[in-house]
């Protein structure tokens, strides 16, 4: 610590420029700016905090030691994704948004930053390509608020209350969307079957009180649904809308759900271009065609193209402005506020490189990868999948036939090093491949599992052995 | 010309870069590629076969998406490009985007986060994996646990505004666990405080009541008071509010609340001048929020991710969101949300990258750092406000001969009345000078607003250059109000005409739509 205090963060604590500053100012002390803080209001002391590492080289020490204690995926065999997901991220992404001039900036206007708004209109433009779509906002916080929007957009458009649940969802992502539409919209589930959405069921609950039909392709457990039209239909005859949650991965070689009578879809892109940061990297999109119907009720600022004062230049600016909070507080859509710009310029930057044919082969090789890893495990016996629905990226097994427990699996696996996955009750478990699980890394699984099983099945006979024939042991 | 070289002239001769960079997808030439996609192993190939034939029927997609192919170094000069075309923090004197604390965002802690140890961590790893992400993610709930007096913090939010939804979410919960969830239809905020709280609290189904001040900027107890009922479920005030101006009968707001069994919350976006000076907590509020990303010295991201850290009172801690982090002995756990907990407000744990940054911002300044902060972003404020009155033209409106907190609410309206030139042509030619500027939220209660905070991070010399700027825009608007008017000179691109954005049939929010919608425009 030096002494009197000088910080290099804080610039003016020089103690020459302080006291000019003050005499200009014509204050005797910092104390006579906090008059309107009543005494009885001061803490009166010291804040209670650890002792500082003022020196870098020793903060850097005592932070990196404490991150040196995680043991992260690339030093173990993961195959956990349920919402985060380890995709490969080009070096140019970490490059752009690791740039000064985008990682500091903030809300400047669009001459400053004339570069943040191209590159968030770029994002909103290169998402629109992927998912067939006209309108894309610049992003919200994740995709848990992304479906809570877009469901109620769906009910303020509507003026209707029911909402039904056509797929399996991620609980966490529930949650949020429950306790967020609670007030004014009713989520109401109709259970899938073998993995998709159940269309007749889907369809005999429509009525004219229904706002929105919500789908999510892949599902909790990576299933891919296929009747999404059929869902449409039955959907739009009631008037209702149809609200497809999503994750953008897959669209260089599936459908898009736009294609297939979707009105809204949205989702989360932490799988384009961001690490997996311990969850703390997620961003959410809202998709729509271009209807000012739809436009109208979106709480985000969309960056719309202008033309400036010179022939061929491109400007930016804030498409209909006065939808949001910022322009009408409680008079705008929901809110909007900081939310996840950056991640969005990331994703850009990740499509831009992918291209057509990136896209296109990183959704094969995810479909291959899932597609072995299914046969890898639904071999062994003991091992069942969970459903027969077209799969990417996740699937589920049950594992109660090899008398085990979703939790034994894991805990067994995670002695081996591998994170073979995530329970989804007490005998499910889902895993995860994405691009970079190799063959041989499912395959040590698949050997892991086997073992696993084997022990399982030992243990189980001689139990039942013991149990048996008690005298036949002794003797 | 020889040497010496003459001196600089007073003020910066500035231009920003200008690259006249197409839309990206104008830059597309079939057949590049930026990245390639590891391959499948062949076994593995032939394994499963042709997957995409083996998708249902109407599964695959028919036509490629028309996304841009470009070669990698293309790619990356163009948002090379698009960055110099924008004035992050780190490059101007980012004092005029008032209310958001433009502070420095430390070096040290983006080299810090850059490792595996962090990046590559899943968030359902075995937390015997994650011991380093947990600790460090408790450890920053307790030192703003300290910082705020409350109880209980959680960090899951991404940013301020999804801080006061989760503000407004416990609040709803705790009133309905107390069977009061359908009498207390009301919430009450002031016009100075932040707009989000106004437009969360109407997303959770509240009435809005919105107050203001008194005659000379004060928040005005008594219109509390005559709005407050057994139907008011919370007031939700930031303080100081925009204005600067801290409420001194803050702590009587408080007790006026809580009177008629409201609870109170505290939007603590303007919380960088009084760290370490007084808390939410000693005033009696139940909950309060930081916005991390702004107070303790994370980057903006041009808009994001930033974090939210919501403090509690112990009566509040069962409905925070989940999951929690727990210190058990000498490890941490991974606990999920309670019964009676708001539930997962967003994935996992919030913008994990964020908590480190914030945890090491912290850990590099200390109780008497923060105190140095609070004092010298002050200091800095209130001499700004004196550089800035110099400036014929230009006022503080409210608390005349008052000092102010943290930031000032400023007003161009006698420049105005003058010249006709309004704050936000007096913004836009600012950045001819490399300097951001702000007006002020909606609607513009100061006629002709501008809000400046200079936080600690600025220099003297970097807060008299900012207020030479404003002099010299001000002094222009009077002598050559054309050059104001016509400006930006010095920027990215020229003025931009905003007819289009507001017309359905011609706005354009993607590429494809104004292709779609201009189909004769040249290069579309």
């Amino acid at each position: 610590m030096t002494e009197p205090f000088v910080h290099p963060y804080i610039p003016n604590t020089a103690p020459d420029v302080r006291a000019e500053m003050l005499a200009a100012v014509g204050a005797a002390s910092v104390e006579e700016f906090y008059a309107d803080v009543p005494e009885d209001l001061r803490l009166g002391r010291p804040l209670d905090l650890p002792e500082p590492l003022v020196a870098e080289a020793d903060l850097e020490r005592h932070v990196s030691g404490l991150l040196a204690k995680n043991v992260p995926t690339t030093e173990r065999l993961s195959f956990l994704g349920q919402g985060t997901y380890a995709h490969h991220v080009p070096a140019v992404v970490d490059e752009v948004i690791g740039r000064s001039e985008f990682l500091t900036a903030y809300a400047g206007e669009p001459y400053e930053d004339h570069g943040r708004f191209q590159a968030l209109f770029q994002y909103q433009s290169l998402m629109g390509e992927l998912l067939s779509m006209d309108v894309v906002n610049v992003p919200t916080y994740d995709g848990f608020q992304a479906t809570a929007t877009a469901l109620s957009m769906a009910g303020r458009m509507t003026g209707r209350r029911r909402v039904l649940v056509a797929s399996d969802v991620l609980p966490a992502k529930l949650s949020k969307v429950r306790d967020y539409v609670r007030v004014h919209l009713e989520l109401e589930f109709v259970a899938p079957v073998d993995g998709t959405a159940e269309v007749a069921a889907v369809a005999d609950r429509l009525d004219a009180d229904v706002a929105a039909v919500w789908v999510e392709t892949p599902s909790r457990t990576g299933a891919l649904e296929h009747r999404l039209q059929e869902l449409a239909d039955a959907a739009h005859s009631v008037g209702a809308i149809l609200v497809v949650g999503t994750d953008p991965v897959g669209y260089g070689v599936l459908t898009p759900p736009a294609e297939q009578g979707a009105d809204i879809v949205c989702g989360d892109i932490q799988s384009l271009g961001l690490h997996q940061w311990y969850g703390g990297a997620h961003a959410g999109f809202i998709a729509v065609h271009d209807d000012p119907k739809f436009v109208m009720e979106m709480p985000s600022r969309l960056f719309g193209l202008e033309a400036t004062d010179v022939p061929g230049e491109v400007g930016f600016g804030d498409v209909a402005y006065d939808r949001t909070s910022f322009a009408h507080r409680e008079e705008g859509k929901e809110w909007v506020g900081t939310a996840a710009a950056l991640w969005g310029i990331a994703a850009g930057v990740h499509l831009a490189l992918m291209g057509p044919q990136g896209m296109r082969e990183l959704g094969e090789v995810l479909l291959a990868r899932t597609a072995y890893a299914q046969r890898a495990l639904g071999a062994i016996p003991g091992i069942r999948l969970t459903d027969g629905a077209a799969h990417m990226r996740e699937f589920a097994v049950d594992v109660s036939d090899a008398g085990l427990t979703a939790a034994d699996v894991v805990r067994a696996l995670r002695a081996e090093g591998i994170e073979p996955g995530v329970p989804a009750g007490e005998h499910e478990l889902v895993v995860c491949v994405t691009e970079l699980t190799t063959q041989r890394d499912i395959d040590r699984l698949a050997t892991a599992v086997t073992g696993l099983v084997a022990a399982s099945a030992a243990e189980s006979a001689a139990t039942l052995d013991t149990v048996a024939t008690p005298e036949e042991h002794r003797a | 010309m020889s040497l010496p070289i003459a001196p600089k002239p007073a003020l910066r001769r500035f231009h920003q870069a200008r690259w006249d960079e197409p839309v990206i997808f104008e830059l597309s030439t079939p057949g590049e590629r930026g990245v390639l996609v590891t391959a499948v192993e062949p076994a593995l190939r032939e394994a499963v076969g042709d997957v995409v034939a083996a998708l249902p029927e109407g599964l695959a997609r028919r036509e490629a998406p028309a996304l841009p192919e470009m070669g990698q170094m293309r790619v990356l000069k163009h948002y090379l490009r698009l960055s110099q075309e924008n004035l992050g923090a780190d490059l101007n004197v980012d004092i005029g985007q008032g209310t958001c604390t433009m502070k420095y965002a430390p070096k040290v802690n983006e080299r810090i986060i850059s490792t595996p140890k962090l990046a590559a961590m899943h968030p359902l790893q075995d937390p015997a994996d994650a011991q380093g992400a947990l600790e460090i993610i408790w450890r920053t709930e307790r030192m703003l646990a300290e910082v705020s007096g409350m109880d209980e913090v959680s960090l899951h939010t991404q940013g301020g505004s999804a801080a006061i939804w989760a503000n407004i979410a416990m609040i709803r919960a705790y009133h309905e666990a107390n069977g009061e969830g359908e009498q207390r239809r009301e919430v009450i905020t002031t016009i100075f405080s932040h707009p989000s709280n106004a437009a969360a609290a109407k997303a959770a189904g509240y009435d809005v009541i919105t107050l203001h001040p008194d005659a000379d900027g004060y928040p005005d107890l008594e219109a509390l008071k005559r709005a407050l009922s057994p139907r008011t479920a919370a007031i939700m005030v930031t303080n100081p509010e925009d204005t600067g101006i801290y409420n001194p009968a803050i702590r009587e707001w408080v007790d006026a609340a809580h009177a008629v069994g409201a609870l109170a919350s505290y939007d603590q976006a303007n919380a960088n001048g009084i760290l370490g000076i007084t808390r939410a907590r000693d005033a009696g509020f139940d909950v309060c929020h930081f916005n991390v990303h702004k107070t303790f010295g994370t980057p903006h991201g041009s808009g994001g991710p930033g974090t939210g850290a919501n403090g509690v009172s112990a009566a509040l801690a069962p409905f925070l969101p989940g999951p929690r982090v727990v210190r058990e002995g000498d490890r941490y756990e991974v606990r999920e949300a309670g019964q009676q907990s708001i539930g997962a407000i967003g994935p996992f744990h919030g913008v994990v990258p964020n908590i480190v940054r914030a945890y090491a911002w912290i850990m590099a300044l200390g109780a008497e750092g923060l105190r140095a902060v609070a004092e010298t972003a002050v200091l800095n404020n209130n001499y700004l406000m004196k550089r800035i009155l110099d400036i014929p033209g230009a006022s503080a409106p409210y608390a005349t001969g008052r000092r102010r907190i943290e930031q000032v609410r400023y007003s161009w309206q006698e420049l105005f009345e003058e010249t006709g030139i309004s704050s936000e042509e007096i913004g836009i030619r600012a950045s001819d000078f490399g300097m951001h500027y702000w007006t002020s939220h909606h609607p513009y209660v100061v006629p002709q607003p501008f809000t400046l905070e200079p936080t600690e991070s600025y220099s003297k010399a970097e807060l008299d250059e900012y207020a030479d700027v404003l002099a010299e825009v001000a002094r222009e608007a009077r002598e050559t109000p054309e050059v104001v008017r016509t400006a930006p000179h010095h920027q990215t691109v020229h003025h931009t005409h905003h007819d289009d954005l507001d017309d359905p049939e011609r706005w354009a929010i993607t590429w494809r739509a104004y292709r779609r919608k201009y189909p004769d425009a040249v290069g579309a």
